[in-house]
């Protein structure tokens, strides 16, 4: 199983535009993905909805963890679309 | 106003409403599906898996339309609506679906329950999410009717120019309209200045609310839409469709010798303006023949935001409102927001009475940061296009706010400070007020709301709400004479200033200039150019001793030039 921690970066926290595109992404990626907030239960990472209630803020720490083939690219890819500013594109 | 040129007897059936976007118009009718309800009575579910399929099939399906949508839809809505086709392909929400159908519950009433338990759960996150809700429900809605196989509710994509017909619009859906497609607009509901109103004025899409019945005519049905008598003919004859169109004919002839600035016949000049609400409305105002714009509502800029949009985003998009009118003047109402439209970052909670709470310059003085950020973003906006910049405060009551309000914008670097004038207690004081002040410009929707105490949203009260009413008419005179009395020049921006008749009464009452929806502008500049100053006076003095509104109209119709009447 592969795992990355990583901080939120969007300054509106992981919803609108950011969630959406980090959804449409992990669902892009056929795995089993999913998203949590440290030492809490994990949500599905393609659920928009579970990911908009889990309500991560600007600055806070996520961890993802992926199971398959290519998970670790995956995660990476996943990562950096966390760890950049989605809103002020 | 019955045209008395139309032969009613060949009318098949003619339903009366109030028409509120003038033009006429005929063509098959849309029906706009209503919003779907799990049935009570539906059957349990037996089968929970084959019932899963079915569901699934639905959300699928409703994923589809939306992508569908998506694909042909501008910025903005577009990440609305991928943002709705994750909502349709969501496990979790499938699996909650899935848990009810398990329990026994029937299809429609497990997809109702599915969606209220992620909205239960949203509303109690409350803010950005509670407001998501919609969306949610909305998806929750088109599922319900692939499951029910209903039409799907909402305005049905349009492939043929055709009259939309509904209970009511959103203004979501009559913003996304397709102005190609939509011949007019009628509606069961709805009031004078509803903002299906002012919309589909903006749009120049003729349009009649309050229409009894008019959710139950067949799609398809041929029906002739009048906006300015507020009439909707049901399969008209061939002779009324031919009249109609002489009479299109006949203004089309008229208007087209129009042109150039506001003036009356004796040469007393009335700046002619446009309303607009966004970036497309003033490209689309600014290659017309007007001499500016009298209302730019800001909400736009920041309704949809999530945040506080920053001054760098604010000035780009005012810009983008100021270039299209080179060197002609632009005024800017500030931001006019509070409990009837709230703003995601600057929430004050709920109101008993939005329309009397703490909206437009009140909100300001409780957030004096957002209106700050906004004077700055004019200005630099203002710099660099060269536009006559000049900037007015909503919901002003006393001189005070309106001292501290032009205050704030000449310290904000801009030249020209001005109020609405919409609340009676600002108009019966306009000398006061204005003192500070370099002009007024007359709200004439809110100021008849304030003036009859008749909410502007109750269609029902439409008759209240009638600009025609003479108190309304007397409460303007009064804001005039103070703002001559102050030498400063009152301009009007409400839907009163678009109707021909009304605009000559308001130049005799005083007002300078006319703001409107940039379709109604050449319609108004004709009926200036067939009447004096003098003329204008003594029909406003006709309207002002009118006991009721209809007579005050009647009157004026009956005294006004026939060269306007004919054509009306």
């Amino acid at each position: 199983m592969a795992q990355r921690t990583v901080t939120i970066a969007s300054s509106v926290g992981l919803h609108a535009r950011p969630a959406a595109l980090f959804v449409e992404k992990a669902s892009s990626s056929g795995l089993d993905v999913e998203i949590a907030r440290p030492g809490e239960d994990p949500v599905d990472a393609t659920s928009i909805l579970g990911v908009m209630a889990l309500g991560a803020k600007h600055g806070e720490e996520v961890v993802l963890t992926a199971e398959g083939d290519g998970a670790d690219a995956a995660l990476d890819e996943l990562v950096a679309l966390l760890a950049t500013d989605l809103d002020a594109e | 106003m019955a045209d008395p040129d139309l032969p009613a007897a060949l009318a098949t059936e003619t339903r009366r409403g109030i028409g509120v976007s003038p033009g006429t118009a005929s063509g098959p009718v849309v029906q706009v599906a209503p919003p779907v309800r799990a049935p009570a009575d539906e059957p349990p579910t037996t089968d929970a898996d084959a019932a899963l399929t079915e569901v699934k099939a639905a959300f699928e399906a409703t994923a589809l339309d939306l992508e569908e949508r998506a694909a042909r839809a501008d910025d903005t809505a577009q990440q609305i609506l991928r943002a709705a086709v994750l909502i349709a392909r969501d496990r979790s929400l499938l699996k909650a679906v899935g848990k009810h159908l398990a329990k026994g519950v029937g299809k429609a009433g497990a997809v109702h329950a599915g969606i209220e338990e992620f909205a239960t759960q949203f509303l109690a996150l409350g803010g950005y999410f509670a407001e998501r809700v919609t969306d949610l429900r909305d998806v929750g809605s088109r599922a319900l009717a692939h499951v029910l196989g209903v039409p799907v509710p909402g305005v049905p994509e349009l492939t043929t120019p055709s009259v939309v017909v509904a209970h009511d619009l959103a203004p979501s859906e009559t913003a996304t309209l397709d102005r190609a497609m939509v011949l007019a607009i009628v509606t069961e509901a709805g009031g004078r200045t509803s903002h299906t109103a002012i919309l589909a004025a903006q749009m120049g899409i003729p349009a009649v609310v309050q229409v009894p019945g008019a959710t139950t005519l067949a799609a398809g049905t041929v029906v002739a839409v009048d906006g300015d008598a507020g009439e909707v003919v049901v399969a008209p004859s061939e002779e009324l469709l031919a009249t109609l169109g002489v009479r299109r004919e006949r203004l089309a002839a008229a208007l087209a010798g129009s042109g150039g600035p506001g003036t009356t016949r004796d040469g007393h000049a009335v700046a002619l303006l446009a309303n607009i609400g966004g970036v497309e409305d003033a490209v689309d105002a600014g290659a017309q023949d007007l001499e500016g714009v009298g209302l730019f509502r800001t909400e736009f800029v920041f309704l949809s935001a999530d945040r506080a949009p920053t001054l760098e985003e604010q000035v780009e998009i005012y810009r983008q409102v100021f270039e299209p009118f080179g060197a002609r003047r632009v005024v800017v109402r500030t931001l006019d927001a509070g409990a009837d439209k709230p703003l995601a970052f600057a929430d004050l909670g709920p109101e008993e009475n939005p329309a009397l709470g703490r909206r437009g310059l009140r909100l300001s003085a409780e957030r004096p940061d957002l209106l700050d950020t906004q004077l700055e973003a004019l200005a630099v906006a203002a710099r660099e296009t060269g536009a006559d910049v000049r900037v007015m405060a909503p919901m002003v009551a006393t001189a005070e706010e309106a001292d501290w309000f032009s205050r704030r914008v000449r310290e904000n670097g801009l030249a020209k400070a001005g109020v609405m004038i919409e609340v009676p207690a600002a108009a019966l004081r306009a000398e006061h007020v204005l003192r500070d002040c370099d002009f007024g410009s007359l709200g004439t929707n809110d100021l008849a709301q304030y003036t009859m105490a008749a909410d502007r949203m109750q269609g029902e009260l439409s008759d209240l709400l009638d600009p025609w009413q003479p108190a309304v008419l007397d409460v303007i005179a009064a804001a005039c004479e103070g703002a001559g009395r102050a030498g400063r020049p009152m301009g009007v921006c409400g839907e009163a200033g678009g109707d021909p008749l009304l605009a000559l009464v308001l130049v005799g009452l005083g007002a300078s200039s006319l703001s409107m929806a940039p379709g109604k502008v050449p319609l108004v500049r004709l009926a200036l150019a067939r009447h004096t100053l003098p003329q204008c006076r003594q029909l406003a003095q006709l309207a002002r001793t009118a006991r009721t509104a209809g007579e005050a109209h009647d009157a004026v119709r009956a005294a006004a030039s026939a060269e306007l009447t004919a054509l009306l």
